[in-house]
């Protein structure tokens, strides 16, 4: 994969609505073939960020380049294409014609019939868009995106307002797409879709990245794992002694120890008294979400989080 | 994947293409309420106040009463379609197509021109439904008169795009029509196009010369009967495309900047 020119370089950006701070001081850098995933609450600056990538709004500070050049020539030539939230379709033309109106002004453009079944609705690509169901209609934006064959597709909240199934069903259509190399961000407030789809997590809030780095990282970013055994009559102030116990509980025979380092927790566990039934938990990504765009987090950033 | 073998290219006349137009054409038939209020509408209307047996033997100008008010019905007709034609921008931005738009390479100019191409030719289908009704129900008019008609007053509906189009960036509503048809109506009456002018009192028939269906009607009946000032209509005309092509242009030139 050449490296040399970032898919999307953005630097030191902030973007100001009246009064309002929408994005912060924001600076990203994403290589080709990255599979990112742009996770914050609402109201976090995710759809202002993924605006200005698409030069659909300019930055009140800074400088956002793709592919090394204006965003705005990038769309044009079809090189960058996006799955919007608010992006709205004719109801009256059907799926196919809203294919073909698109496909007609882009040079080249894959053919219409191998993006309607790459975002599996060629089979219903002559019902009227007002007729088709939300997922229908969605995977019908990602036809759309995908008629320039782009080098780096943009998705915003993109399964939002869709059923399990319909969810499924599209992101096995996006990750089948991404296996080609396609440089993918996409911008959720579902954690579990960031897990499972995302190469790279990009934790915003406030406008600012809170964290950044794999999905392991940011959950060890939430501190710990905790070490649950079976133990009666525990020496809790033994256990609190043990390098990096940060808490110790326990519930009747259990015994739930919470620190930085599971391995020496364990060790001590299992060498030192009778306990038994071990079990170790990570933190999901749900608690490092929470720990990390709450009020009261601090910004932090694991080493080596960029590629 | 920096070097891929294909070149990429943005389409020529910004997006423009007959594609396209044929698309928008089938989107726009396939609208039954366009359908009505163009091409039905004004015929019923002719058929309801124009075939009156007296004004088929009555003479105006060249042709017969008939014939007059199938002219100013035509034009009517042409009106509506023009300008919901131009007023579509106001539906697809409400439902957020324009935004889907600025993700392709397409041009506002182009988007505009598209609108104007599709909202013309369906001015041209309003007077030719007319007239086909009218030459069937009695109208009478020597052929060369009658197409100068049709031609004149399909080209000054061009006003009415462009009303069309400054409403349609003006007005951010999904069924701006219901606001337009009923205004079409008065600029109609006020114009002189269902009750002629020398049947008003003298103070509304001097307003009525500075509203903008005045100047398409008296320049469409011209070949036929001339019933007003024609230097005063081409000024009419003029001065409205002016007024609402420049409220066009900066509605829309605003719009892409806040997109």
């Amino acid at each position: 994969m050449n490296s040399s020119i970032p898919a999307v370089s953005i630097d030191g950006v902030v973007k100001r609505f009246g009064a309002v701070t929408a994005v912060d001081g924001l600076s990203l850098q994403i290589q080709p073939g990255e599979v990112v995933a742009f996770l914050g609450p609402n109201g976090a600056g995710k759809t202002t960020t993924v605006d200005m990538i698409l030069g659909l709004s300019t930055p009140t500070e800074g400088s956002v380049q793709i592919f090394g050049g204006d965003a705005r020539k990038a769309v044009a030539l079809g090189r960058v294409a996006a799955v919007m939230q608010t992006g709205g379709l004719l109801k009256d033309f059907t799926i196919r014609e809203t294919v073909e109106l698109t496909a007609s002004l882009f040079r080249p453009s894959r053919p219409v019939d191998e993006v309607l079944d790459r975002a599996g609705i060629l089979d219903v690509a002559d019902r009227m868009v007002g007729k088709a169901s939300g997922g229908q209609q969605q995977r019908l934006r990602f036809a759309l995106a995908l008629l320039s064959d782009p080098d780096l597709l943009i998705l915003d909240e993109p399964t939002t307002g869709m059923d399990v199934q319909g969810r499924r069903e599209f992101w096995n259509a996006i990750r089948s797409d991404a296996a080609g190399g396609r440089t993918t961000v996409f911008a959720t407030h579902y954690l579990e879709e960031a897990d499972a789809y995302a190469d790279r997590i990009v934790l915003v809030r406030k406008g600012k990245i809170v964290a950044d780095g794999t999905a392991a990282e940011i959950k060890a970013l939430a501190a710990g794992r905790t070490v649950r055994a079976t133990l009666e009559g525990a020496d809790t102030d033994a256990l609190a002694k043990v390098a990096g116990v940060d808490s110790v509980d326990v519930r009747g025979d259990s015994v739930l120890v919470h620190g930085s380092d599971s391995d020496a927790i364990a060790r001590y566990l299992l060498n030192h008294t009778t306990a038994r039934d071990l079990e170790i938990t990570s933190r999901n990504l749900e608690d490092a979400f929470i720990a990390l765009t709450g009020d009261g987090a601090e910004v932090r950033t694991p080493e080596g989080a960029l590629a | 994947m920096t070097t891929m073998a294909t070149t990429r290219t943005i389409p020529p006349l910004g997006g423009f293409s007959p594609a396209f137009l044929r698309l928008e054409f089938r989107r726009m038939l396939r609208n039954r309420r366009s359908v009505i209020f163009t091409l039905i509408m004004p015929s019923a209307f002719f058929l309801l106040f124009g075939t009156d047996g007296k004004y088929k033997t009555e003479s105006a100008g060249h042709g017969n009463v008939t014939a007059y008010v199938m002219v100013s019905m035509a034009v009517y007709g042409a009106m509506i379609a023009t300008t919901s034609g131009g007023a579509m921008v106001a539906t697809e931005r409400a439902l957020g197509w324009s935004r889907q738009l600025r993700l392709t390479p397409l041009q506002p100019v182009a988007y505009v021109a598209v609108k104007v191409a599709v909202a013309m030719t369906m001015g041209l289908a309003a007077i030719v439904a007319v007239f086909i009704v009218g030459d069937l129900s009695g109208a009478e008019l020597p052929f060369g008169r009658l197409l100068l008609c049709g031609v004149l007053g399909w080209l000054c509906t061009l006003v009415f795009a462009a009303f069309g189009l400054f409403m349609g960036y003006l007005l951010p509503s999904e069924n701006v029509m219901q606001l337009l048809g009923p205004s079409l109506a008065l600029l109609s009456f006020a114009g002189g196009l269902f009750v002629p002018l020398n049947q008003m009192s003298d103070v509304f028939a001097d307003i009525a010369k500075f509203t903008p269906a005045y100047g398409v009607g008296v320049i469409a009946r011209w070949p036929m009967e001339h019933d007003g000032n024609v230097a005063l209509a081409v000024v009419n005309v003029l001065a409205w495309v002016a007024i609402f092509v420049g409220g066009a242009a900066w509605r829309m030139s605003k719009d892409t900047k806040r997109v």
